[in-house]
């Protein structure tokens, strides 16, 4: 159920996003979803792609630090008070969110969420039985 | 095991009184053949024949690095250049290259002592042993390269760079001990890592090491990525090249020759000469070379010396691993700083690299540190909590140390510029 993440770690130097998005782009690996965030020092690139084997590959063989993590995907209307529904379920059951992210799919109404939390089968089970929509690779890839 | 077991074991009287001999010989020596140290001597008001106990060396002022460079390229020869046998000039880590010359009897006596120390770290006629010292004027490969055929041992020449082709010879030949700096036997295991060949394929047992310090933590890593026994030795151009001092295998201090170096531990700010145990700069004293005799010559590296004998056997006095240099200690905001400190702390972390560099700036009155060092274990990238973690942890540990505080920035692996030569680890910017 589960979908695979890239982290990648990202020094705070012009042209270094350029070169890593770079090597995805020459190993031929299209991004379907990501989030940066950053420090003054550095900045963590988290990926949702359509190969992740070959991402880390190519990435690996550049010399970039990487590492795969599973992080639960989840399908919500796009309507108001979607979110706060996946998050009220997820902190009524303990679950923290480390990180989220998002990205919304008009034509088809509805607006995935990528949530990283501390156990992904407490989650999946907990927004599974609140009638939320925890989806897998197949469905964004 | 012992090269010379005699004069390795020789009683603390007995060396002394081959030193008070050599000494004497050396001060006489000096000031009649070298015009320098006539005049160093005259103007300090010494003769030579005021020489009569060990101690009466603290009537001699010290000789510095600068004193070669003024006297660049020959100028503190004693011999005619038809005695001169073999040039060596210094690596140049820090300015103009120093110039030194080997006779045919200071070039026997070097092998001797590469030979003894090599024994001692454990070597024997049976070891093929890569040299990964960079061949040239540095004195580095050519010392160890006579020590270990004097020694019987298979030498093979392969010198620094080309690491690939380094590595197919040492799984080829099975070598079983390699000369190089720390540095590059730590770059050498990561590189056969990185190779499609299993570490099984190499037979290293037996590292000696040495043209720059090695923390304990830092040998800690090369034994693990090598699976062999690292000993550390330690010289310089100026006083031969390798071979002033060694470690056996018993690990506890290096032996100083002390039939050829006579060692003091001074103050490196006051001058003054420190008793046994005290942690200074060592000073040494040449006793039989022939080419360039040097008189208490300031090292300006930080050690200690302890005269009691070892369980090995050997009854020269024993001086620590280098602690740091006294020119390259850092002072920031008042507190005395040797790079091999942070190292110290670094290496005992197995989420980063050991490798870093410190950078020293100053912000408005303030001297700041920052290190810089590899991330190395990526499953940090789970969260920022996880690397800023890390980063507290090393500044934590880094101020139980030192006592100051600095900055922790984590960089990309294999970003921080690998030496195969001497590291430069300090960048210091605060006078720019």
């Amino acid at each position: 159920m589960a979908i695979r993440q890239i982290s990648v770690f990202v020094e705070n130097k012009p042209g270094r996003l350029a070169e890593i998005t770079g090597y995805l782009a020459e190993g031929g690996v299209s991004i379907r979803a990501f989030s940066i965030a950053d420090t003054t020092d550095f900045g963590i690139l988290r990926l949702i792609v359509s190969d992740t084997q070959k991402a880390a590959e190519v990435l690996k063989a550049a010399g970039v630090a990487v590492s795969i993590t599973e992080v639960v995907g989840i399908s919500i209307p796009d309507i108001t008070g979607a979110f706060a529904k996946v998050v009220k379920v997820l902190a009524d059951a303990g679950e923290n969110v480390e990180y989220a992210y998002a990205f919304l799919t008009p034509e088809a109404g509805h607006a995935y969420v990528i949530v990283r939390v501390d156990d992904n089968a407490v989650a999946t089970a907990v927004l599974q039985e609140n009638g939320i929509a925890v989806i897998d690779e197949s469905s964004i890839l | 095991m012992f090269f010379q077991k005699e004069i390795e074991t020789m009683s603390r009287k007995q060396i002394e009184e081959i030193q008070l001999e050599r000494l004497k010989y050396t001060v006489n020596y000096c000031y009649t053949h070298v015009p320098f140290y006539k005049k160093k001597l005259d103007d300090a008001g010494v003769s030579p024949d005021q020489i009569k106990t060990l101690d009466d060396i603290r009537r001699i002022p010290p000789t510095t690095k600068a004193d070669l460079r003024d006297n660049y390229p020959f100028g503190l020869f004693a011999v005619p250049m038809k005695e001169i046998v073999r040039i060596h000039a210094s690596s140049g880590t820090t300015g103009k290259p120093t110039v030194v010359g080997y006779t045919k009897h200071d070039l026997d006596m070097w092998s001797d002592c590469m030979a003894r120390l090599c024994a001692a770290a454990g070597a024997t006629a049976d070891d093929i042993v890569q040299i990964s010292f960079g061949y040239g004027m540095f004195t580095g490969a050519l010392g160890l390269h006579y020590g270990l055929e004097k020694l019987g041992c298979a030498v093979v020449p392969n010198s620094s760079g080309n690491t690939e082709k380094a590595l197919m010879y040492m799984r080829d030949f099975k070598t079983t001990a390699l000369v190089a700096t720390p540095s590059y036997a730590l770059y050498m295991a990561e590189t056969a890592k990185s190779l499609d060949y299993p570490m099984s394929d190499y037979h290293l047992r037996l590292g000696l090491f040495g043209s720059e310090g090695c923390t304990p933590e830092m040998r800690t890593q090369i034994e693990n990525g090598w699976g062999l026994f690292a000993t550390d030795n330690y010289g310089m151009s100026e006083l031969m090249g390798p071979g002033v001092s060694g470690e056996c295998t018993e690990r506890c201090g290096l032996h100083i020759n002390e039939d050829y170096f006579l060692a003091e531990i001074i103050d490196p700010n006051t001058l003054e000469v420190l008793g046994e145990g005290e942690t200074g700069e060592v000073l040494i004293t040449t006793l039989t070379k022939e080419g360039i005799p040097l008189l208490r010559y300031r090292t300006r590296d930080i050690s200690r010396i302890v005269y009691e004998p070892c369980k090995c056997g050997r009854t020269f006095a024993r001086m620590d691993k280098i602690k740091g240099r006294s020119d390259d200690m850092l002072k920031i905001r008042g507190v005395n700083v040797f790079p091999s400190q942070i190292e110290s702390v670094l290496v005992g972390m197995d989420k980063v690299s050991p490798h870093y560099q410190l950078i020293v700036r100053r912000e408005g009155f303030a001297d700041t540190l920052e290190i810089q060092v590899e991330l190395s274990d990526t499953s940090l990238l789970e969260s920022f909590g996880k690397i800023q973690e890390l980063q507290n942890k090393i500044k934590h540990n880094v101020h139980t140390v030192l006592g100051i505080q600095c900055k922790v920035s984590i960089v990309e692996p294999n970003t921080i510029e690998r030496f195969v030569g001497k590291a430069k680890r300090v960048v210091d910017l605060r006078n720019q």
